[in-house]
Order: structure tokens, then C-alpha cells, then sequence
């Protein structure tokens, strides 16, 4: 290339980089989101209290990854609120219709589990199962189809031996690989924790239990999803 | 400093970078917040006295390419959000919004290069190492990038940007 061309480039570069910087530096002086002071500031040391905090530290901190979702749902929820994706919106709103219900809470009982996780698999197109809840003293009521912003979504309905319930909602995403972190919402009365891992979504909603046995238990249906 | 205080300093440097990669305001501050998480958890990785700038923008950069793999769901996720006001977005000619856009509408590995270099100010070592691909990746990205920003801004009808410039 010769010098002229050379210089005509380097003018050109530098042009963009003055436009670039007119269209993105406003970013520099906007306020910074509090979700994001506070994952910066996320020492170990700070999780490690909050897992104490939440009261299961006993399960293990494995993986930082495992950690970080601590964090996320140890942290206040408040920020993440105007944030709420549709999804988690329409998980507590179907837990708030749903999960008072006495006579048909679900379509199809725990009795019949196996025909449900099937039938919820084909609709979905993805393999879902009920996670075992027995650990934190929950059991199956059963599950049911409910229409989602774009198709079929599943919600499975627990209850504890005292009737206090729990669903889990899920959705099919279409492409795989992408997981974030735990994140917590409040819809009127219904907490919802929700994450993305793999091929779905998945709302863990309920008005009745509290939001640190919420995660305890977020936690656990994570791990079994996992296997 | 410790280095809680050297990461929270280089927010705003993340959110710019951020925000011209992935576009509105939520997609990009979910992904500084993801890539701030996995710093965390892979600061072991950190070799002390180099250059944190770089090495957050590599793990964003690993982050991004993710997303871009999984063909982000996350926009998704948000279709029901309200419009957020753009505060401090001075856009204040059709061009410069057409740039971003032109931005855009580049493929992820050319969009990375282009504003780690144009917008950075990094050198092409420094993209190359960040990016972890050769120099000479660099400097092919960076110029098919620049040739179709050309294209594309060129592509415009002529006076259209005085005729609908946006009032400031």
C-alpha cells in the first residue's frame, strides 16, 4: 500500500473511532445498575457469609459457579424487579391461579407421574422430569399443560405435608448453551427464583414459602436437573 | 487497591463495550453482570501486575461468544419489558445512528475486533491477545469490518442524513 493510501486509511480509522466514541461514551457517565456494584464487589468472602446466611452452606460449595448463584439470590432483589422477563411474570401469575385450587390443582396427579413427565416432554419437545422434592419436605401433586408467550410450557405443583405449595414452571428454549445466573422476583405475593440452563427455562415460584428455603430448594432442583 | 475497587473503577469502561457489543441497555448490562460473575469465580486466573482492563474484556469476550452461540435467548426473555428510556444517548444525526446500526449488522467476530480497536483503543496485539486469535485474524476482522461498514454507509441516499436529522 502506498503512503498516500496508508495516511487516507489511518484518517478513516480515525474518524470512526471519534463516531464511535460520540455513539457509546453517554454510557460512561450513566448511573451504574446496583446489580452490578454488587457483582463487582462480590468477594468470596461476602458469598461465603451469604451461603451461611441462606443457612445451606452444609450442601457444599462446590463450584464457583454454584457460588455465584448464592450471591445472586442472597443479594436484594429490588434492582432486578423492573427487570422481570415475561416469563417469570406469567410463572407467578399461573402459581397464583393455579396453586390455591382444592379439587384441580393439576391436569394429571403424581399417581400417574410417569405418563406425565411424558406427555409434558413430547409437548415441550425437551426432556423434563419432576424433580424429587422429598428432601425439603415436598411431594408431587402432579402437573399440567399451560400456553406460554410462544408455545407450551410445563408447571409442576409440590406441596408440603402442612399444604403450603410450590410450582416449577418450565419452558423449551430454543438453543441450548446458555445458562445465567439465579435471580429472584417478587410478583405481589409469589416469590419466583428463575434461571435459564440448557434447553429450558425454569420458574420456581410460590406465595407460601420463604425466600431462603425458596433457594434451598432452587438449589436442589438444579442439581437434579443437572444429572 | 484491592481488587474489588480496580474492577468496580473499570464498570462504566465494561458497560460501554457492553453496550456497542450486545446493543440495548439490558443485554448489555446482563452481560457485564455475567462477565463480572465469572471473574470472580476465575480470578485465580488473573496473573497480578498485567493488565485487569484487557483480561475483563477477555472473559467478557468469552462470555459474549456464548451468548452469541446459544443465539441469545435473553432477547427473548424480554419481549415483555417496557421501552426504557435512552437517557444521555446524544444520537444526534441519522449517521450516527445509522453507524450503529451498521454496527450491528456486523457479524460478532468482526463487531468485536472493530470496537476492541476502534473504540478501545487497543492495539492489534493487544485485541489479538485479548480475543485469543492471531494478529493476523485481527487485522483480516478488522478490515472486511471496515469494508462493510463502507457499504453500508454509503449506501444511503445522498442527503438523506440533513433531510431527517433528529432534533436534538
Amino acid at each position: 500500500m502506498d503512503k498516500e493510501s496508508v495516511a487516507q486509511e489511518d484518517a478513516e480509522l480515525k474518524a470512526l473511532s471519534q463516531a464511535l466514541h460520540q455513539l457509546y461514551d453517554p454510557v460512561l457517565d450513566e448511573p451504574v445498575p446496583a446489580r452490578i456494584i454488587t457483582q463487582a464487589r462480590a468477594r468470596r468472602p461476602l458469598w461465603r457469609m451469604a451461603a451461611i446466611a441462606a443457612g445451606w452452606i452444609t450442601l457444599g460449595l462446590g463450584t464457583g459457579m454454584v457460588a455465584g448463584w448464592q450471591l445472586h439470590a442472597w443479594r436484594a432483589s429490588a434492582p432486578l424487579q423492573a427487570e422481570m422477563p415475561g416469563f417469570v411474570k406469567r410463572a407467578a401469575v399461573a402459581h397464583a391461579v393455579y396453586s390455591p385450587e382444592v379439587r384441580h390443582p393439576v391436569e394429571v396427579a403424581a399417581d400417574q407421574e410417569q405418563h406425565l413427565v411424558t406427555w409434558l416432554s413430547k409437548r415441550l419437545g425437551v426432556k423434563v422430569h419432576a424433580p424429587k422434592l422429598g428432601d425439603a419436605g415436598l411431594s408431587l401433586v402432579g402437573g399440567r399443560l399451560l400456553p406460554g408467550e410462544s408455545g407450551p410450557v410445563a408447571q409442576f405443583m409440590y406441596q408440603s405435608q402442612n399444604g403450603r405449595r410450590l410450582t416449577l414452571y418450565v419452558r423449551a428454549e430454543s438453543s441450548k448453551h446458555r445458562e445465567t445466573a439465579f435471580r429472584y422476583a417478587r410478583d405481589n405475593s409469589v416469590g419466583v427464583f428463575y434461571w435459564v440452563d440448557r434447553d429450558c427455562s425454569y420458574a420456581l415460584a410460590s406465595a407460601d414459602l420463604g425466600k431462603e428455603e425458596m433457594l434451598r430448594i432452587a438449589t436442589l432442583v438444579y442439581k437434579q436437573l443437572e444429572q | 487497591m484491592n481488587d474489588a475497587d480496580s474492577i468496580v473503577e473499570l464498570i462504566p469502561r465494561l458497560r460501554r463495550y457492553a453496550r456497542a457489543l450486545a446493543g440495548d441497555r439490558i443485554a448489555a448490562d446482563d452481560l457485564v453482570q455475567d462477565t463480572l460473575e465469572r471473574a470472580w469465580s476465575k480470578l485465580h486466573l488473573y496473573r497480578r501486575g498485567t493488565d485487569l482492563r484487557a483480561w475483563l474484556f477477555t472473559v467478557m469476550h468469552n462470555v459474549y461468544v456464548n451468548q452469541v452461540r446459544a443465539l441469545r435467548p435473553v432477547a427473548q426473555l424480554d419481549e415483555d419489558l417496557p421501552e426504557l428510556a435512552q437517557p444521555a444517548r446524544e444520537v444526534d444525526s441519522l449517521v450516527l445512528r445509522d453507524l450503529d446500526a451498521a454496527i450491528r449488522s456486523l457479524p460478532p467476530d468482526q463487531r468485536e475486533v472493530l470496537l476492541l480497536v476502534a473504540l478501545e483503543e487497543m492495539s492489534y496485539d493487544e485485541a489479538a491477545s485479548t480475543l485469543g486469535v492471531p494478529i493476523g485474524t485481527v487485522m483480516s476482522r478488522l478490515s472486511r469490518a471496515r469494508e462493510k461498514l463502507r457499504a453500508m454507509l454509503s449506501g444511503l441516499p445522498p442527503g438523506g442524513g440533513k433531510q431527517l436529522k433528529v432534533v436534538k
